[in-house]
């Protein structure tokens, strides 16, 4: 090492010498590589500059030198270059500058490299690559890039419409804009990305306006798919990543969210006939391609909801309809076909959430509330809580009409608990269902106690033992009266002489389990009162402590009519018995006498008695002969009444229920509602009223659906009964008094 | 106050011979003055073989004061009594509430009247005297609540001047409504609640979706449908 300084003019000759070749070979001129020599001379002419002592220390200068170098070479070299390039060419021009500029860059800061280790720090300026950087930012950049932009932006919209182009030039132009942003996207963002998102926003806004009314929801979407994986593929190939999201998102918006409600409502091919014609992989593009957008399953979930809600009214309406236009017709018959279509419907819809929504929550709850709209109607004045029960009556008894297998018949019951869900008022459910259960266990001969205990069971499972404890008690009281009813012949066996002379059975109701019935104070023929002292000498035996009420409404009696043509046996209600027994002894009868000898009441009387003499079987004969009973009518038994079978069942139409069973749910509910406003109470202590009206209404959803004013009253009430009270400072809270 | 038919003479006490006794006296002789003072006017109207003053007493007793027995003064007395059971005072309530008012003598008594009714006014003391007025009246053991007919009677007594406009309106609603034939103690509350918190006669701020007891809501509704 020479100790001697080096003069500035000296050492920057040097220099020159090697930026001189370094123009050369960036010019492409033959040349040959820097060699290591070459290079450590150039390093330690600087590094000697920069560690002479002053004045002889030439950093500062070196620095600026460095700086016009850049600069000169810029505005004799590159400026004249891109002045007479247009479009694709002055696009491939610069790229080339610049790769050529970063070529330069960095081999003159490997030269000046000692300036970076001390005296940019030294002094806080910017580095050399830096400085690199910005003199092409200053010197071109600013000057061409809304020309750059421009033709960036008309590339991509040729590609878009089709054509190919150079992507690798774009990808490097694209990256220029990155890189004079040193280290921020602002660049990239402010003199490019803006400006394309809105061109794209634009562009897709046109296609999609024009394809909506030209093209099938399928086709459609299938076209939005694919210029979605095109626009992918743009930003993979040339476009900077961070762009992506916000890309995709513009086209989403434009192609999906602008159109979805007229793209999926589509008269001839949109959801609902996509739907019809079973089209799978179209409904699964559409979960597919709203799924990638936030929110998108939300449009289309609503439309999915609303179409469930027009098919199923639909049917509604048709067994609306269908009734009021019979003359005739089996009763509930049209309900039994609303029933069928109501969960046939269920079933496709339960399929296509599995293979097209991945069942996705969203369209679970969008058909939970479709079918409650329209689980919730009344038809022909039957709450549709009464049209399930009796559908689900219609199928245990003996197999329905259809004599189903044992299979269908589970799998048809799974389904009626399942509809269940969606009716809001499944307390009037359970009472139709008990009323009609009793009728099936006292009537019905061969039910199925299977089916019986495992609709019950599965009544249970869903909505818990309240719906279901008292059925559960009553089959169970069915089978305990078979036992009985063994111990009771033992019990007639030991004691001959109490025997009445007749076959009878008593099955022994609990009270509480079944449903309530009115109690009639009928005056038996005879043989019965024997029968009933006997059992009740029996059942004393047993226990001490139950009172026994004698139901006869509900018992079935066997009679041997003794008619000319020939003798058959008549089976017949145990009311209905009472009345023809009373013509063993009187021919004719009026019917004043038959209502003082029976003690029944008119409404009652004039049902057994038209069931008798004006109804399809003429066991008795009317005086006159017109077809309702009137209080001045009298009867004589019919000796020529005949028949083709030898055992005929004499029906007595059933009294209309539906008023009796709603008014006692109605009944209920408010002892309910005390029920849980109390369990709630002694739970949470203290709670505002808001919050006690909302867990009221969950705690009680599974059997109905209780409201606001019904609660308060409730409330008001249990104040009153000291079992809580408002708080004195917070009038919106209420305490617990235990 | 339950009317009685006929009136019992009383002696008006003398008051030219009391000595004054604010209450405040430290002295325990003077004390018993005052306490014997307050007895003698005690046993004047007092039904001696019940030991208390009854309803046929405080009859007199009113009629002595110059006021009608069903003021709204007299209420406000049995509440400075702190008496437990209408139309009766114990000779303990008596004493308590005389002493409190500093009164031994009937003109005292008298001109006292008058000072109730502002301390009565009093916030911190309205809110109490409200509620006293209510379990006044329930007569019967275990009574919970108090029959719509006195119901309304017992508010134009004591919220009729303050609120005229909402309690002649909501004494014409309890009228003609058929869902209660009594009131609760909670209910009778929030009467007061919702003259003091809801405009009249628009009910703007009303929100039935909040704690108000039902009837409150009813009220309202037919209120609105009456002005639609």
């Amino acid at each position: 090492m020479g100790c001697e300084n080096i003069e500035f003019d000296q050492g920057w000759g040097e220099m020159e010498k090697g930026i001189e070749k370094l123009k050369r070979i960036l010019a492409g001129e033959k040349e040959t590589p820097f060699t290591s020599r070459e290079y450590m001379t150039l390093y330690t002419t600087i590094y000697n500059m920069c560690n002479q002592k002053a004045p002889h220390d030439y950093s500062e200068q070196l620095y600026d030198k460095y700086k016009k170098t850049l600069d000169e070479y810029i505005t004799s070299i590159v400026l004249p270059s891109l002045k007479d390039k247009h479009d694709e060419f002055m696009l491939r021009e610069l790229v080339e500058r610049w790769l050529n500029h970063k070529i330069m860059v960095k081999w003159l800061t490997r030269f000046f490299h000692y300036l970076d280790r001390y005296f940019i720090i030294q002094k806080s300026v910017p580095a050399l690559n830096e400085v690199g950087t910005t003199c092409f930012l200053n010197l071109v950049y600013e000057d061409v890039h809304p020309t750059v932009q421009d033709i960036v932006l008309s590339l991509i919209d040729k590609e878009r419409e089709g054509d190919q182009i150079d992507r690798a030039l774009l990808k490097n132009a694209l990256e220029i804009f990155v890189e004079m942003g040193l280290g921020q996207m602002n660049r990239y963002q402010d003199d490019f990305e803006a400006r394309f998102l809105q061109e794209t926003t634009n562009y897709y806004s046109r296609k999609a306006s024009k394809w909506i009314e030209e093209d099938s929801c399928p086709d459609y979407l299938l076209k939005s798919e694919e210029c979605l994986k095109k626009e992918v593929d743009r930003v993979s190939s040339y476009l900077h990543s961070s762009s992506e999201t916000k890309l995709i998102k513009k086209v989403q918006h434009e192609l999906l969210v602008v159109y979805v409600n007229q793209l999926l409502e589509k008269e001839d091919s949109g959801i609902k006939v996509l739907f019809r014609d079973d089209k799978v992989d179209d409904l699964s593009r559409t979960y597919r391609v709203y799924n990638k957008i936030s929110q998108g399953l939300d449009l289309v979930a609503n439309v999915f909801k609303q179409h469930v809600t027009i098919e199923g009214t639909a049917f509604v309406q048709q067994a609306e309809e269908a009734t009021s236009n019979q003359a005739s017709n089996t009763p509930g018959g049209h309900e039994q076909v609303l029933v069928k279509n109501i969960l046939e419907l269920h079933d496709n819809y339960m399929t296509y959430l599995n293979s097209c929504f991945q069942n996705h929550n969203l369209f679970q709850k969008a058909l939970k509330e479709a079918f409650e709209v329209f689980c919730n109607k009344t038809v022909n004045g039957s709450p549709s809580a009464e049209i399930l029960a009796s559908f689900a009556d219609h199928i245990l008894r003996k197999g329905g009409s259809e004599k189903l297998s044992d299979e269908v018949i589970e799998e048809t019951l799974e389904k009626v608990v399942k509809l269940l869900q969606y009716v809001i008022d499944k307390d009037v459910f359970a009472e139709f269902y008990r009323k009609k259960l009793a009728r099936r266990l006292l009537f019905d001969r061969g039910t199925n106690d299977d089916h019986e205990r495992s609709i019950l069971s599965k009544l249970k499972q869903q909505f818990g033992a309240p719906l279901t404890s008292k059925m559960e008690g009553m089959v169970t009281d069915v089978v305990l009266a078979k036992e009985h009813q063994s111990s009771f012949q033992e019990y007639l066996r030991n004691n001959p002489d109490v025997h009445p002379g007749l076959d009878f059975t008593v099955t022994v109701l609990t009270t509480g389990f079944w449903p309530s019935y009115k109690w009639f104070d009928l005056s038996l023929p005879s043989e019965m009162v024997k029968c009933v002292k006997v059992f009740k000498g029996f059942y004393e035996t047993k226990t001490k402590h139950r009172k026994l009420t004698w139901i006869f409404s509900l018992g079935t009696s066997h009679i041997n009519g003794k008619f000319e043509p020939k003798p058959i046996e008549l089976i017949v209600s145990t009311h209905q018995a009472a009345v023809l027994l009373l013509f063993n002894a009187s021919e004719r009868l009026s019917y004043s006498e038959i209502v003082a000898q029976l003690n029944l009441a008119h409404d009652d009387l004039i049902r057994l008695l038209h069931s008798l003499s004006c109804a399809k079987y003429k066991i008795l004969n009317k005086e006159p002969s017109s077809k309702s009973i009137s209080q001045s009518d009298s009867f004589k038994f019919n000796p020529n009444f005949t028949d083709k079978m030898r055992r005929i069942k004499v029906p007595l139409p059933p009294v209309d229920e539906r008023k009796k069973v709603i008014e006692d749910v109605d009944k209920d509910r408010p002892y309910a509602i005390d029920a849980a406003i109390v369990r709630i109470m002694k739970s949470r202590k203290v709670i505002t009223h808001q919050q006690l009206i909302s867990e009221t209404i969950e705690q009680l959803s599974r059997m109905f659906k209780p409201n606001i004013k019904a609660i308060k009253k409730r409330i008001e009430d249990l104040i009153t009964r000291d079992y809580m009270e408002r708080d004195r400072d917070n009038s919106h809270m209420f305490r617990y008094l235990a | 106050m339950p009317p009685r038919a006929s009136k019992r003479k009383s002696a008006p006490p003398n008051s030219s011979s009391v000595t004054s006794s604010d209450g405040r006296s430290v002295s325990s002789k003077a004390k018993i003055k005052e306490l014997e003072k307050i007895d003698r006017l005690f046993n004047t109207y007092a039904n001696s073989s019940l030991g208390m003053i009854d309803p046929e007493g405080i009859e007199a007793l009113c009629s002595d004061l110059g006021v009608d027995y069903t003021d709204v003064r007299i209420l406000m007395l049995a509440w400075k009594l702190k008496a437990e059971k209408q139309g009766y005072f114990t000779q303990d309530e008596w004493q308590t509430g005389l002493k409190a008012l500093g009164v031994d003598s009937l003109s005292k008594l008298k001109k006292a009247l008058s000072d109730l009714e502002k301390e009565v006014e009093k916030p911190s003391n309205y809110e109490d005297f409200y509620t006293y007025a209510f379990r006044y009246c329930l007569t019967e053991e275990k009574q919970k609540s108090v029959d719509i007919e006195s119901i309304c009677e017992l508010l134009n007594l004591v919220l009729g001047v303050q609120f005229r406009p909402q309690i002649d309106s909501l004494i014409e609603y309890l009228k003609v409504q058929n869902d209660y034939k009594v009131i609760n103690s909670d209910q009778w509350i929030n009467f007061l609640r919702f003259c003091k918190e809801i405009s009249f006669p628009d009910l703007e701020n009303y929100d039935a979706t909040q704690a108000w007891p039902l009837i409150l809501d009813n009220y309202v509704e037919w209120m609105r449908e009456k002005h639609s």
